[in-house]
């Protein structure tokens, strides 16, 4: 009997537990669950409803239209898809030209700052950390000033007698601007058809604008000493031994950095990665700060910020929450891509490094 | 009653409060149904209390109205409390949201055809006592479905703003202030040098649009129907077009100014376009710089300015003898002369336009406008149609004035279809 006893026991234990463990993170729960599942699926009723903002919209105020308000954004040929392309073209390039610069600096700032010959180390980890923990809000304020038309990056560019360009005010694209110093100033014919959600491809080739490069100096400046911390936690488990043994082997410095420490930050390289790809899909705090609601020409327009005014400037709720998630699925999707294309490929499975995080 | 006992019917009190919270809170249908008149019956006897959200210009603004509500409510034993919003829309749309909007706010005439389109005003203002002492003009962009609304509360025409100082060293006299647009173009290419340019205007219909009128064109006809890739806006563009790249004219952003007010303070540009507010922007910024108000010049349909207003907008069901009691104190033309003193506006009544003449003859430009201004056309999703418009007129200097315009009559084609 006493072989047999304990079972049940342990499973009264364990129910007992079990029982204790959720009422330890019921508040949790019910505060994840008032301030995000609730808002989410509000949220996702609101993008296929049409909300008219007033009063709660679970309470009969608004009602089901449907893939509408996605239609409109998708394949209506009006103004509200056009803007919707625009601020995907710009902050697609934003992302396109931050993410991979961002990791790459904050790499090579963290095996910089991880030298051990290095002296100041301290400093320098500070010094470039220093821009993370500054709001987002002061730094925007800060490069406007540094980007007027009369500014000191300008006065800079001056001195080495380039005439700078109106910076912030700028709504030409850097790939026009290239194209125009090759004489092609208007779109070819061949560009000039909109196949593509309403906006000509000559229009999806523009690049960033210069004022979006503006924002793409300061994104890289700002979240770099971020990045690099992370980086420079997982060189320090780089032991050693493994230096030595490269070395030992007659690698060269580059080929050490190449074949050995790269490969074992790939899961910090994955998780840059994603936070750079998720956090400038998001870009809004630069934007809605500069005030001049995506300008110019409507080149620093974002999703984010378009949901933002659609919904609370031109009261169109329905289109605003299909903003946001469009601009979700977006995110979800691009993560799943990078996550396949990081994969470990041509190791046999039980030889893997990091069996864990890799798929 | 025993101590549980006790503690049992407080949570049961605890569970109604929370209940009813609970209903307040999905309560904006019931708002809607007219609670207004129940509510009526207590104000006769004052003891309402009224919230009031506001977007100010500034200190003046601020403390102008807060004077007023505080006077209106000893006079009738009511409560009017000021918010001065820091970013109106928004926190006009959470209220909304939130089901329990303000009682009277300011709304522009950007905003107003979407809130009107989806029903959250109440229409009261055709009721007002001095509803037809405000101007026509007024009264159009705050219609919606040919009805009047809100009631307009004061509103700002444009002029053409002149640096007296360059004037005078560029050697032109009282004789030589341009009334046509060959003499505007000609001393703005006279006072232009090396370090100022003649003229300056926003990148914006709210400047631009002023020579579209000029020209007789516009967005809109009389009957609401799309214009705007007529000949005449056509014209209108051309000679903007014209007057930027021959240099004699330049946005404030490429003269290093935020604005034409400042570019006309910084000595950046001789002449700007520029509302009734650059009057107090100048007294602040820079009290040094002499300068003179003058109607801008006519094209060849005659004159023609913009106007800008904001309204008292009132939500649907909140239109309350108390409300309706403060919106005809607030727009009665004795308390918008007093705003007028305070913050610079034009009263929207025009009983009183010969008193602010009088008050302030050297801005009489403004008032002048009053007769001929066009406004914001009041067409839902007039607010995207003019970004777009905007976005396109920052690269007008090298675009194609038709091309624009004809985007933007597709554009509001769209909207005037729908609305």
């Amino acid at each position: 009997m006493s072989a047999v006893d304990p079972g049940p026991r342990r499973g009264g234990l364990h129910r007992r537990a079990g029982l204790a463990g959720w009422i330890f993170i019921t508040p949790m729960l019910v505060i994840l669950g008032v301030f995000l599942v609730v808002p989410v699926v509000m949220a996702l009723w609101v993008s296929v409803s049409d909300w008219n903002g007033q009063g709660n919209p679970f309470a009969g105020g608004a009602s089901f239209v449907g893939s509408t308000n996605y239609a409109e954004l998708l394949t209506g040929g009006g103004l509200p898809q056009r803007d919707f392309a625009t601020s995907l073209r710009n902050n697609g390039y934003y992302v396109l030209f931050v993410v991979p610069i961002q990791t790459a600096l904050s790499l090579f700032l963290a095996v910089m700052v991880n030298r051990r010959v290095l002296r100041g180390r301290g400093f320098f980890r500070t010094a470039f950390y220093f821009p993370s923990v500054t709001s987002s809000v002061a730094i925007t304020v800060l490069f406007l000033f540094l980007f007027t038309a009369s500014g000191a990056v300008n006065r800079v560019l001056a001195v080495v007698s380039i005439d700078g360009p109106n910076w912030v005010n700028d709504p030409r694209g850097v790939l026009h601007i290239v194209l125009g110093a090759l004489g092609v100033d208007e779109a070819p014919a061949a560009l000039q058809a909109a196949p593509f959600l309403g906006l000509s491809w000559w229009q999806w080739l523009a690049g960033p604008s210069v004022a979006m490069c503006v924002f793409i100096i300061m994104a890289v400046f700002t979240t770099s000493g971020t990045f690099m911390l992370l980086f420079l936690a997982a060189l320090q488990n780089v032991t050693g031994e493994v230096m030595e043994a490269a070395e030992v082997d007659g690698a060269s410095g580059w080929q050490r950095f190449w074949h050995v420490t790269l490969p074992m930050l790939r899961p910090t390289v994955f998780t840059v990665l994603t936070l750079g790809l998720i956090g400038t899909w998001q870009l809004f705090d630069q934007i809605y700060v500069t005030g001049n609601a995506g300008g110019p020409g409507k080149t620093t327009l974002t999703p984010a910020f378009l949901s933002y005014s659609t919904s609370f400037n031109n009261q169109q709720w329905g289109r605003g929450a299909a903003i946001a998630f469009l601009l979700f699925a977006i995110i979800i999707v691009l993560t799943a891509v990078q996550r396949w294309t990081l994969r470990e490929r041509g190791v046999p499975r039980r030889r893997r490094f990091w069996r864990g995080v890799t798929p | 009653m025993s101590r549980s006992a006790r503690r049992g019917s407080a949570v049961g009190i605890a569970l109604a409060a929370g209940a009813l919270a609970l209903a307040a809170c999905g309560g904006g249908s019931g708002f809607d149904e007219g609670t207004g008149e129940d509510t009526g019956g207590d104000e006769a006897t004052g003891g309402a209390e009224l919230d009031v959200l506001i977007g100010s210009s500034g200190d003046a603004e601020t403390q102008a109205v807060t004077a007023a509500l505080e006077a209106w409510s000893t006079e009738t034993g009511n409560t009017a409390t000021l918010q001065a919003a820091a970013d109106l829309p928004q926190e006009l749309s959470q209220g909304f949201a939130a089901g329990s909007p303000p009682d009277l706010f300011y709304l522009s005439t950007d905003s107003f055809p979407a809130y009107a389109a989806n029903g959250s005003l109440a229409p009261y203002a055709a009721g007002l006592p001095n509803a037809d002492d405000f101007y026509v003009t007024l009264r159009d962009s705050f219609s919606f479905d040919g009805e009047l609304v809100c009631a307009p509360k004061d509103f700002s025409t444009l002029a053409l703003i002149i640096n007296t100082d360059a004037w005078e060293a560029a050697g032109l006299t009282d004789d030589d202030v341009p009334t046509t647009w060959d003499e505007l173009a000609a001393v703005a290419q006279t006072l232009t040098t090396d370090a100022q340019v003649g003229l300056s205007f926003g990148p914006e219909w709210q400047r631009i649009g002023s020579f579209m009128a000029q020209a007789g064109g516009g967005l809109v006809d009389a009957d609401g129907q799309p214009i705007a890739n007529s000949a005449e806006n056509v014209e209108a563009l051309t000679y903007v077009q014209g007057l930027l790249s021959s240099g004699s004219a330049a946005y404030p952003a490429d003269i290093g100014a935020g604005w034409g007010g400042e570019a006309l303070g910084t000595g950046a540009a001789a002449m700007v376009i520029e509302g009734n507010w650059v009057i107090g922007a100048m007294t602040n910024d820079f009290p040094d710089i002499p300068y003179r108000v003058v109607e801008l010049p006519a094209g060849p349909a005659g004159p023609g300015t913009l106007q800008f207003t904001n309204c008292w907008g009132v939500p649907a069901g909140g239109d309350s003898e108390a409300a309706l009691s403060l919106v005809e104190y607030l727009t009665s033309g004795e308390q918008q002369m007093v705003f007028a003193e305070a913050f610079g506006v034009m009263p929207s009544v025009e009983s009183v336009a010969g008193d602010w003449a009088a008050q302030f003859p050297e801005q009489e430009p403004f008032i002048a406008g009053a007769e001929y201004a066009q406004g914001v056309p009041p067409i839902e999703g007039i607010v995207d149609v003019l970004a777009d418009f905007n976005a396109q007129l920052e690269s007008l200097a090298s675009g194609d004035p038709t091309a624009i315009l004809d985007s933007v009559q597709a554009n509001l084609e769209a909207i005037a279809g729908t609305s």
